[in-house]
């Protein structure tokens, strides 16, 4: 008996019409708008974009935002700042999740209160980063403040420091911010792929006389490489946009020692002047950046198996339609 | 055989390092929102006298007496403004991103492929490069201080709908579509009936962390609503910096405490989830 086939094809397409559309609509819209602002003269707060003009009308160079982003020193300050307090975070961060990643998984040492660690190291990531960014600056306040008492007391200081007038001190601060929020974040991820290695290579170590460092640097690190790779990749893209805490906390400053890309953006845009063309322009460059990061990540989450497989029953077809191809030739051939 | 030898757990000192380094982390985790709690119930002298003590005061209603009284911190207005940021939000992540993973596990269109390669393309998209765009369109649709530019988007969340597909594969056998087909059921009844119920533990997972990230979440807020009686949470913890609260250290610190107290109760109240999404979210299914 044959049965007719129902195509539920089109339910694929219907289910997914939400998702597209609002991409289309809330993102993808958007960037191209930004886009397009990024080459016009559009800039105040009551500038309608209707009215504005794409600077070669107006006798400018078509990339003349850009250029002039890229030149400005103050935007070098931003990207600089970005990256340097994004690897002052990011070093401890990931050799202190390491380090605590394997302690938790060691099946020898059995840590005990593993679960209320776990659950205290993750607790600052949840806490709103503005909060924090707040938070911090109180602690640190001056010339009464938290710190500032514990210092004096311990008696590594003898008179009240500022902090926040000190661009080192400040770039620090917003560093372990970041650290503090985010180590028990990799760590549990960093446990949940030692986790995914395979126990049978830890017990043929174990019965080859491999000790607990042999076993972290020979098995571990070479096992968690993509696990690395991915962490280091998104925190970066993440590092890139850092806005709530400089913020909150300094506001860029002194100095626009804290000032970050995304901040920077925020600043030529929202207040001031509202030169929405700049920050339009800027934020196209910092999108190039991270965009590369991403292409690095897309490469590393690849499902390479998956690519195979593909490929192999691309080639399957390939070969099936050759043959049917043959065979109608043949058949021509024949009725000739 | 000789029975007189007792066994002694070994005393290990690195054992040791590890507890003492653990606690330290432990100490250095909490102590900032002890701090802060503590001083959320003393008066300004009190804190400018001796900063750090774990001693409660008597002034927290005093406190939030000044805390409230400038205009500006509101936090019960702050309180609902972002829950139901927050909920419109989580609600439109979870449901359409299950719907979208559903359209590309279960039915067979031609670019399906291409479209679950380009949800993974898009996952990185820097909030950034999409917000002056974003912020002049709703701008020019008349739509500023208004909740659903914050909450629509949500509907599109690249990231939720690669974790959820990754979940369905294995959690959704095909067979049981199938059947509820041959049952006279249609598609889409067949999603709300029984993929969403199946898919519950992940939705639990992936509502919690959209759902803290949305309550959480500055810049979006910050451009978009600029009516006092639209702030979120986070907008007005923003503002306690302000000349205004210059010296009200007490009220500053019970400012925060009242932002962070519903994340702590969410938190340990969750905590076991969260961990485990995290977890989850990170390994490749």
């Amino acid at each position: 008996m044959k049965r007719k086939r129902v195509s539920y094809a089109k339910y694929g397409y219907l289910f997914s019409l939400p998702f597209v559309v609002t991409f289309l609509v809330c993102t993808l819209y958007p960037i191209v708008y930004t886009g397009i602002i990024g080459f016009t003269n559009l800039k105040g707060s009551t500038m309608a974009f209707t009215d504005a003009k794409f600077l070669p009308s107006l006798g400018q160079g078509l990339w003349d935002n850009f250029v002039d982003t890229l030149k400005a020193p103050t935007f070098h300050t931003a990207l600089l700042n970005t990256v340097k307090m994004w690897i002052i975070n990011f070093i401890p961060q990931i050799t202190l999740a390491l380090i605590l990643a394997a302690w938790f998984t060691n099946n020898q040492k059995k840590i005990k209160a593993q679960g209320f660690f776990k659950v205290v190291f993750y607790l600052p990531n949840i806490i709103t980063a503005a909060t924090i960014g707040i938070l911090f600056a109180n602690l640190f306040a001056y010339p009464k403040g938290p710190i500032n008492d514990i210092l004096l007391q311990l008696g590594f200081i003898d008179n009240p420091y500022d902090f926040s007038r000190s661009a080192t001190a400040s770039q620090l601060n917003v560093s372990f911010m970041q650290f503090w929020t985010w180590y028990g974040n990799t760590m549990i991820v960093l446990i949940a792929g030692i986790l995914g290695i395979n126990p049978e290579m830890y017990e043929a170590a174990e019965i080859d006389g491999a000790n607990g460092n042999q076993q972290f640097f020979y098995i571990t690190i070479p096992n968690l490489k993509t696990m690395l790779l991915y962490t280091l990749v998104t925190s970066l893209i993440g590092g890139m946009q850092m806005f709530d805490i400089p913020r909150v906390f300094q506001n860029g400053l002194p100095q626009n020692a804290t000032l970050t890309a995304t901040l920077y953006i925020y600043t030529q845009a929202f207040s001031g002047t509202y030169q929405y063309n700049k920050a339009a322009a800027a934020s196209l460059v910092v999108f190039v950046i991270i965009s590369i990061f991403s292409a690095l990540l897309f490469v590393v989450l690849k499902d390479k198996d998956e690519a195979k497989l593909h490929k192999i029953i691309k080639q399957q077809e390939r070969e099936y339609r050759k043959k049917v191809k043959l065979a109608k030739q043949q058949l021509l051939k024949e009725g000739r | 055989m000789d029975t007189n030898i007792k066994v002694f757990p070994r005393f290990q000192p690195f054992k040791v390092i590890i507890y003492i380094v653990c606690i330290f982390l432990a100490a250095l985790s909490l102590f900032p929102f002890i701090i802060m709690i503590v001083n959320s119930t003393r008066s300004t002298p009190e804190i400018q006298g001796t900063a750090v003590s774990l001693i409660p005061s008597s002034y927290l209603a005093r406190n939030y007496t000044i805390l409230t009284s400038k205009d500006i911190f509101d936090p019960i207005r702050g309180f609902v403004n972002s829950i139901i940021i927050s909920t419109g939000a989580t609600l439109c992540s979870v449901y359409f991103s299950t719907l979208t993973a559903y359209a590309i596990v279960v039915y067979e269109w031609k670019a399906r492929r291409g479209f679950f390669t380009f949800i993974m393309a898009i996952m990185m998209i820097p909030g950034v490069v999409v917000s002056i765009g974003f912020y002049k369109m709703v701008y020019a649709v008349g739509l500023a201080n208004n909740f659903l530019p914050l909450i629509i988007p949500g509907i599109a969340a690249p990231a939720m709908v690669f974790f959820m597909r990754q979940y369905m594969i294995p959690a959704l056998p095909l067979e049981i579509i199938q059947s509820a087909r041959i049952d006279g059921a249609g598609e889409f009844y067949t999603f709300n009936k029984i993929a969403l119920p199946i898919m519950k533990p992940a939705i639990a997972t992936q509502g919690i962390m959209a759902f803290v990230g949305n309550w959480n979440n500055l810049f979006m807020p910050l451009i978009l609503l600029t009516q006092k009686k639209m702030y979120t949470m986070p907008i007005m913890v923003s503002l306690l910096k302000g000349d205004i609260y210059k010296v009200e250290y007490g009220s500053v610190y019970l400012g925060l405490t009242l932002t962070v107290l519903p994340l702590f109760v969410v938190y340990f109240l969750l905590s076991k989830y969260i961990i485990a999404g995290i977890a989850v979210g990170s390994v490749k299914g």
